[in-house]
């Protein structure tokens, strides 16, 4: 078959099933991204004869004759398309997996495509940047600043891998060719419980192309969790590499290596696998149920993790209080939808050390746990990331690393796994599902006397997060508020369902749903607007923060702009008036969220950072770069403690090769942690520099200052270039931590008769100490906004009569495409954190959390009706609101 | 995405060169579906591209629609002024779930023979009173575009047939109409599209909501108490379609809201 690519003509053969995109990725075409692999989210979006169509789904074998334009060949020599160039001038992107699509897509549009932008881009889908960012590009509006020297934090400074994003050039995961490669496929468990009596693998065996198969007899015997934390004893190791017994529909039965996927495909269908079906539990009531099926068999019941807290006396003040509102509240699993998929390619190195490249978002604590799974020295093992498409928690998890690992180790060749979008939604994690009681007390006045929390957390078949959502779920949810009395009673409880992880928010989104509806509910008891009773209640500095016990911790108030981002959005609410639809109810509802700005238990960073004889810097930083922008932020510090540009600032990262360790980009440490490590390594780096120029000039460091490029020592100019080489490191041990702040209000228009919800207005208002670039920092919010908003909406996860999902496409699962994402208004607070690196906070994860109350909050002003539960489609609240129709 | 079972592709220049259809076979019109899931069944793809069943050609006895055209070449069809009904072209095609470049390669035949309950080209045809060509192995026989969908994923065709064009008349296209779609969320998949058509008669033909399109003629325009009557007899709660797009109720709920609409619209 002939065709051209990019002006190239190229001759090859397509295989008869296969599609474009993977027929374009194989001639190294690695801007054509694979998103969902069935036509739902445009990131393969490739132009035939000039017309922009998806590859996944265009037949490859109709390429022959074509001319097919991908990414790699939209610019001119010597130019970029000016689509290209838009999308960098608005920064276009976050972890830019889908920035390929969007640009070839938005390229093909013509006038009156433009003037109906959601419509023409409603088969893309960015699961980062709330689409604010996308339709500012194609629109032509700019964002970026060229700060000057050592003025880089506070600027809009553009993302170095902006480049090489819009052109394709951007490496990911997948993203190389490797000889020899072999490929992964997994066989999973269609049971919800069961187990394996027996596996037949010889006509799979038979099948040509095959290298190995993988069972439950192949697996190491070490239990493990999937989740990571600093301290791999946070979560219970329940986890085997490939088990014998099935926990979930869903779960790893065997693997098959081959030289194609193809062939891996077809000896897992021909893998024979006998079953002995137990009894499951699917729901967490029907798991607490005496007798109930043990889903694990260490314990004597399905608990996974308890929390307990008594503050004061709660049922004292409830009986005492003037006002007393409870409510059940329920909110949903859902999934992370990064468009890049789990997975990993791994090899060995000619010295035989094992190497992953991964995506994930902690390739430190993964390199540490495959060690110890395979009984490796540490330095035997490298996890490295390329670029990262995306990961809201769900990569703070080895879900791939260890089953590619015991296939690179078995066979010694090369091996690839990367999970399909099916695979993303049925056999990664989610979202904990959690049914809250909560419980108010109150004065006439509306001060909050008695807070009480009642939690059931559906974390799924294994333990992996179990405990660490569940306490942080109970903790910064009540801590913002003032209040004597607290108390709280919460469960993780084990089901045979799809195991629950890490998710932005971890565990707030759910407590702050029920928590922030409830006072809303106070308020109007007590006859007070939804600000004035948070105002009269919240944490103000000097307040202890206190949530489920008055032990001392490590968390101070390094800032505090909560009282400013509730005058910001109040203020804002005010200025402007939005027209009702006719027909349509409408109304105004706010919520509130706290959150530390670090995980607890230890969170550490280091970085090196290098003077180089081209008086340039090379920074080295563990944190991993998946669309949170820390690599940006990273440059824009260090530039600033050493008077230099960000572009003469080359930074590698998240790579076990370059330094001792990195804790992982979670819990929003990227800048935090991380950063605070690259300013303390660059502040040394400054004074090295500044004690070698004094000595070189023969003045003391007072007499000398870091300019751009050169050390003015007293009268002398000394070129950075003749003082290098110099190196200095930074290190940061996350503790003592700070608070960080969100405020979200909608003005909401509901159709009482269809169930329909539209947001007119969208505030929000973040406290994230002093922003060390605004335009990234709008974008963490708005997509943070934009990825609750799905939540609050749409998105669910729906298991089946045997527990397995039943949604795993996008278009079964609906994240939110541009037509549902308001413009937000976005104000941040102006403080300046003493704990932070140059005054920053953490604000990442946080923006999601006041989302979804928020919105029920609108919906109760504008239909009198209360919502009890995520996420309010029109089909499960319409007759709610039917009911409280005038 | 790849489908890796397949081993053959067939590409018949002509009606004659059409292999028989049997067991393995898929048939490829634009891929758009049949692409996005896994086929495993699937070995051979019978790629109807080269037949020239393209063709969307009006003439003054109606509007041809080949089974291939695209729902692109269909959307850009620029109706005379005598066809106020074939302004419904559009919007139906917006209804796909699927963007422009979707359209790009979709086919209007391949929409309504996937028969899923959300496919909009099923309630462009039913609601225009179109007739579809099939051809068996041999001959042709003709179906009313009302009868074809049987249920979701499930159409008249018998084993060894193809869909061939669908024939819009006329007399269809010079009708007054009203067009209601509904989804979960803003351009989502549809969960009730309705279409009401008037010439002396009025006719209500409801889709999406239901697990196949239903028509309901009325000798002239009923009124509401009349249209509700008639809905709930002739549609019963098991008629309703239940997936993640829409729950049974909300389906039946926004069908009635979105047909006295209709009603109020073409009564005027």
């Amino acid at each position: 078959m002939n065709f051209t690519l990019n002006g190239v003509a190229i001759k090859t053969a397509a295989r008869p099933g296969q599609c474009l995109r993977t027929l374009l990725r194989e001639q190294n075409a690695f801007g054509v991204k694979k998103g969902c692999d069935a036509g739902d989210c445009g990131a393969c979006t490739v132009h035939v004869d000039g017309v922009p169509v998806h590859s996944c789904i265009f037949p490859a074998f109709r390429a022959a004759g074509r001319k097919i334009t991908t990414i790699e060949g939209l610019a001119q020599p010597g130019a970029l398309h000016p689509m290209q160039e838009k999308f960098l001038a608005a920064q276009g992107f976050q972890c830019g997996f889908c920035t390929a699509g969007m640009i070839m897509t938005a390229a093909a549009l013509n006038q009156a495509q433009l003037t109906e932008l959601p419509v023409a881009m409603k088969g893309n889908l960015c699961r980062c940047t709330g689409y604010r960012a996308i339709s500012d590009a194609i629109l032509g509006r700019a964002e970026t600043q060229q700060p000057t020297p050592g003025a880089a934090c506070g600027a809009n400074v553009a993302a170095p891998a902006g480049p090489a994003l819009v052109t394709g050039q951007a490496r990911f995961t997948f993203d190389l060719a490797i000889d020899g490669l072999l490929h992964l496929k997994i066989l999973r468990s269609p049971h919800a419980h069961a187990r394996i009596l027996r596996i037949d693998k010889t006509a799979a065996l038979a099948v040509p192309g095959v290298v190995a198969v993988l069972t439950h007899e192949d697996s190491p015997a070490p239990k493990f969790s999937t989740a990571r934390h600093q301290n791999p004893d946070d979560d219970r190791a329940d986890t085997v590499v490939l088990d014998r017994v099935m926990r979930f529909a869903g779960q790893r039965a065997a693997a098959v290596v081959a030289q194609t996927e193809a062939a891996a495909e077809a000896a897992c269908e021909k893998l024979l696998i006998d079953y002995e079906i137990l009894d499951a539990v699917l729901t967490p009531e029907a798991a607490l149920r005496d007798h109930a099926p043990l889903v694990h068999t260490h314990a004597e019941r399905n608990v996974a993790a308890t929390v307990l807290g008594n503050v004061g006396d709660a049922p004292a003040a409830f009986a005492a209080a003037d006002f007393v509102y409870e409510g059940v509240f329920n909110a949903q699993r859902v999934q992370h939808a990064h468009l890049e998929t789990h997975g990993a390619v791994g090899w060995l190195e000619p010295n035989g050390a094992l190497t992953l490249r991964s995506s994930t978002q902690t390739p430190f604590l993964t390199r540490d746990a495959l060690a110890t799974l395979f009984a490796l020295p540490r330095e035997q093992v490298r996890v490295l990331c390329g670029r990262v498409g995306g990961g809201f928690g769900g990569k703070q998890e080895m879900l791939t690393e260890d089953i590619v690992a015991l296939a690179v180790l078995q066979t010694g060749r090369p091996v690839k796994y990367e999970m399909t979008r099916a695979e993303q939604f049925s056999a990664t994690t989610t979202r904990h599902a959690m049914q809250i009681r909560v419980k108010l007390g109150a004065k006439h006045d509306g001060t909050l006397t008695a807070i009480e929390l009642e939690i059931l957390s559906d974390t799924g078949a294994y333990a992996n997060h179990a405990a660490g959502v569940l306490y942080h779920a109970c903790n910064e949810s009540i801590a913002i508020y003032r209040c004597k009395n607290k108390k709280v009673f919460a469960r993780a409880v084990h089901t045979h369902t799809l195991p629950a992880g890490a998710f932005r928010g971890y565990g707030l989104s759910q407590t702050i749903f029920a928590v922030e509806s409830a006072i809303d509910e106070l308020a109007r008891l007590a006859g007070l607007d939804p600000f004035a009773i948070r105002r009269k209640n919240m944490i103000l500095p000097g307040d202890p923060m206190v949530s489920l016990d008055e032990h001392p911790h490590d968390v101070e108030y390094g800032s505090y702009g909560l009282d400013q981002c509730l005058d910001l959005v109040e203020q804002a609410i005010a200025a402007n008036a939005a027209p009702t639809p006719p027909g349509w109810a409408a109304g105004w509802g706010m919520a509130m969220a706290l959150i530390d700005t670090i995980p607890p238990r230890g969170h550490f960073s280091d970085v090196t950072i290098r003077l180089t004889p081209t008086g340039d810097f090379e920074l080295a930083v563990g944190t991993a770069e998946f669309g949170n922008g820390t690599t940006t932020a990273h440059l824009q510090i260090a530039a600033t403690a050493l008077s230099a540009r960000p572009q003469n600032i080359r930074i590698t990262q998240a790579d076990t090769a370059l330094l001792a360790h990195d804790t992982g980009a979670y819990g929003s440490t990227g800048i935090v942690v991380a950063g605070l490590a690259t300013e303390r390594a660059a502040r040394a780096l400054a004074a090295k520099i500044l004690s070698a120029a004094a000595a070189r000039a023969g003045v003391t460091p007072a007499d000398c200052t870091l300019r751009d490029g050169f050390v003015q020592a007293a009268h002398v100019k000394i070129p950075l270039a003749s003082l290098a080489p110099l190196t200095a490191d930074g290190h940061a041990a996350g503790s003592p931590r700070s608070v960080a702040f969100n405020v979200q209000a909608f003005l909401a228009a509901v159709n009482q008769s269809t169930g329909e919800v539209r947001i007119l207005r969208s505030l929000h208002a973040a406290d994230a100490g002093r922003v060390i670039n605004p335009m990234q920092c709008r974008g963490q919010v708005e997509g943070g906004v934009a990825q609750a908003l799905g939540a609050a909406l749409y998105e669910r996860v729906v298991c089946n009569g045997d527990g397995a999902v039943a949604n795993g496409t996008f278009r079964d699962y609906h994240i939110p495409a541009m037509a549902d994402v308001p413009r937000t208004e976005v104000f941040f607070a102006d403080t300046y954190d003493r704990l932070g690196p140059a005054g920053a906070k953490s604000m990442s994860e946080s923006p999601y959390n006041p989302v979804a109350p928020a919105l029920a909050n609108a919906i109760r002003a504008a239909t009198n009706t209360r919502l009890h539960a995520t996420p309010f489609a029109p089909d499960l609240i319409f007759e709610q609101l039917s009911q409280n129709k005038p | 995405m790849d489908l890796n079972t397949v081993t053959e592709i067939v590409t018949p220049k002509n009606r004659a060169a059409l292999p028989a259809l049997a067991a393995g076979d898929a048939v490829l019109a634009g891929g758009t579906w049949l692409f996005s899931e896994p086929q495993p069944a699937v070995t051979r793809l019978v790629d109807l591209s080269a037949l020239g069943w393209d063709e969307l050609e009006a003439t003054e006895s109606g509007l041809r629609i080949g089974a291939t055209c695209t729902i692109a070449t269909l959307a850009a069809f620029d109706p005379p002024a005598s066809w106020p009904a074939a302004r419904l072209i559009l919007p139906c095609c917006r209804a796909l779930l699927g963007s422009f470049k979707i359209w790009n390669m979709a086919t209007a035949g391949g929409n309504f023979c996937m028969a899923l309950p959300a496919g909009p080209m099923a309630a462009l045809f039913t609601a225009l009173d179109a007739q579809c060509v099939i051809f068996p192995p041999a001959g042709e026989r003709r179906l009313a575009a009302a009868d074809f969908i049987l249920g979701p994923q499930k159409t008249a065709l018998a084993p060894g047939e193809l869909l061939r064009a669908i024939k819009i008349p006329a007399t269809a296209l010079r009708r007054r109409t009203a067009f209601r779609q509904i989804s979960l969320n803003p351009l989502g998949r549809s969960g009730a599209l309705l279409i009401g058509t008037l010439a002396e008669d009025f006719a209500l033909t409801v889709t999406a909501a239901t697990r196949h399109p239903i028509r309901l003629k009325f000798p002239a325009v009923p009124d509401a108490a009349a249209l509700a009557h008639r809905l709930a007899e002739a549609i019963g709660p098991q008629d309703y379609y239940d997936d993640v797009h829409g729950q049974p109720a909300w389906r039946r709920h926004v069908t009635h809201i979105l047909a006295e609409e209709i009603r109020r619209e073409l009564a005027t």
